[in-house]
């Protein structure tokens, strides 16, 4: 009996977004990387072509986050300055590219001004030649302050810039525009805000294209599988020819597996869990393994041996 | 939802003066606004204006000129086809045949070879169906020529037929009932077409009817239709169609994101 062919045919295919430039485009980079483009969901090779490998981006901050001793120790003392720790990521973990996050421009952390800010992303371009996301604190009001000045200062360098909310976009769309950076689209998990945000940008004549989506990641045990569906769905809209769904996708996995207690308490308060400078990196590990197969393209991760463990999954299976 | 835009028909007399007259502006207006208004396929028809294929082949070329999107046909004689179908610069939707062997036997080669599409009419020699089974028992028979030439489910079209509401009111739940039944017959399953507008002909409330009609067959399985594609509230009610079936997701914006 003849068994019959269950392969999907999509039209579509996820948009192919380039980060970073090199010296010959404008930049100082050494490499660019470039994520999306696939024509089917992740790891189905014979339905269509996955052309680009998930790629790996090395959480950095101005500022120390606060984190437990089990990943900030495992870091080491790089911690406390961002270009070291940018230059660490790069050359012993061996990330794709770095996510610059300037938690110290929060109002409640040291309110930095955009002269430090814009400071710290020169610093950075500078420790390191891979491409560069760089993050406001969260903060709208002073985010608008201190994004377009690291946008000058990254000025020519193809950046990642976050984030677009569906109630604060003006401002990184004009930027973004006037110094060629790509925009992160953030939604709070959920996917409908998730192409409202979309729909806000291209109204704001910024090309979709030059977009990655951001469903503000869930860590394993709190939310994982919302965010899981919402990536997977997104990711068949796109595929299926929804243009307003058809960009790559980013998970903060670093920014959020360091907040659960899993990743977090130590095995004599929870005996039974294990020992915890195992579990830590294993749980920040596991919930990333699990979003490339949902669709994620960008994966920002924290700790050293979730790294190591990730690119291993990364090349054994994609 | 694939939209058809229907307004080159030369059954509307500035395409007739056009066609006549030779004058291409007139098609290539249409064709920018139906395309503006969210066309994915420009429907062709010569009508009464002409039997010539230099004449068909004159108004492709003037769509073409002026937007990028594939062409809807609307001939059904293969002398014209083969002359029509190859300057097509995306594969088209030849627009119509019926269930009749001598007919699809004489315009499939030519669609299969080009990559196109075609819409099937549910009737065959004895006319027009009277009731669902009638319908789905021609679209079976259509079904199983398109895989005699190689054409994957999805290059069919199948149109169930939509007859006047005010004139055969009987109809209208048997024309849904076969829709829906369209939609199992293989996976992918083949396209579900109609020329909306039949169901209001006659009556007084044509487009609330319209509406109202190409809601529910949304919901029984209907993904194209041939429609006056500038008629906003008619659109809109299908976008919104979609969203209650689940085709599409839900933004805050989603008709103005469609009108874009």
């Amino acid at each position: 009996m003849e068994l019959p062919d269950v392969r999907e045919k999509y039209g579509s295919c996820v948009n192919e977004v380039t980060l970073g430039a090199t010296k010959e485009q404008g930049g100082t980079r050494g490499s660019t990387v470039t994520i999306g483009g696939q024509s089917t969901l992740p790891l189905l090779t014979f339905e269509g072509g996955l052309p680009h490998k998930p790629v790996i981006a090395g959480f950095v901050a101005d500022v120390q986050p606060q984190w437990p001793s089990v990943l900030t120790e495992a870091i080491g003392e790089e911690i406390a300055s961002a270009p070291e720790w940018a230059a660490k990521c790069v050359s012993e973990y061996g990330v794709d590219l770095i996510s610059l996050k300037l938690l110290g421009a929060d109002p409640t952390l040291g309110d930095a001004s955009p002269e430090q800010c814009a400071r710290v992303v020169g610093d950075v371009l500078k420790a390191v030649d891979v491409p560069l996301i760089i993050w406001g604190c969260g903060d709208d009001a002073k985010d608008n302050l201190i994004l377009p000045e690291c946008s000058q200062a990254a000025k020519g360098e193809n950046c990642l810039i976050g984030s677009a909310k569906e109630s604060n976009y003006l401002t990184i769309v004009a930027i973004c525009k006037a110094d060629k950076h790509k925009i992160i689209a953030e939604a709070p998990v959920d996917i409908n805000i998730g192409k409202q945000v979309n729909i806000l940008l291209q109204d704001a004549g910024f090309d979709l294209k030059d977009v990655v989506m951001f469903q503000t990641t869930a860590a394993l045990g709190y939310g994982f599988d919302y965010v899981y569906t919402i990536l997977e769905r997104a990711r068949i809209a796109g595929l299926k020819g929804d243009a307003l769904m058809a960009g790559p996708q980013l998970c903060d996995v670093g920014g959020e597996v360091w907040r659960v207690k899993e990743a977090v308490v130590d095995e004599d308060v929870m005996p039974g869990w294990g020992e915890l400078s195992r579990r830590g990196p294993l749980w920040e590990a596991v919930c990333a393994g699990n979003y490339l197969q949902a669709g994620a393209d960008i994966l920002i991760m924290a700790h050293p041996r979730a790294v190591k463990n990730l690119r291993l999954t990364i090349d054994q299976f994609f | 939802m694939i939209f058809i835009g229907e307004r080159i028909n030369a059954g509307f007399k500035d395409i007739k003066e056009a066609i006549v007259s030779g004058d291409k502006d007139v098609i290539r207006e249409w064709a920018r606004k139906q395309a503006d208004a969210g066309a994915d396929y420009i429907d062709v028809n010569l009508g009464t204006a002409s039997n010539r294929p230099e004449d068909l082949c004159w108004m492709i070329e003037a769509v073409q000129e002026e937007v990028d999107l594939p062409i809807s046909i609307d001939n059904n004689k293969p002398s014209m086809l083969i002359e029509a179908v190859p300057i097509c610069k995306k594969p088209p939707l030849v627009n119509s045949s019926t269930a009749e062997d001598s007919k699809l036997d004489a315009l499939l080669p030519i669609v299969a070879e080009h990559g196109a599409s075609i819409i099937g009419l549910v009737m065959d020699e004895a006319g027009s169906p009277k009731n669902a089974d009638q319908r789905v028992e021609n679209a079976g028979k259509i079904l199983s020529k398109i895989m005699e030439y190689d054409m994957s489910p999805e290059q069919l079209f199948l149109d169930p037929i939509v007859m006047p509401l005010k004139f055969m009111q009987e109809q209208a739940a048997e024309i849904l009932a076969a829709a829906r039944q369209f939609g199992l017959f293989s996976d992918p399953p083949p396209h579900i077409v109609c020329g909306l507008t039949n169901i209001s002909n006659g009556t007084t409330h044509k487009k609330l009817i319209n509406r109202v009609f190409a809601a529910m067959l949304i919901a029984n399985g209907l993904d194209a239709v041939i429609l006056n594609v500038l008629d906003e509230e008619l659109v809109n009610t299908i976008l919104t169609a979609e969203l209650v079936m689940n085709r599409s997701i839900y933004a805050d914006s989603y008709i103005e994101a469609f009108r874009r």
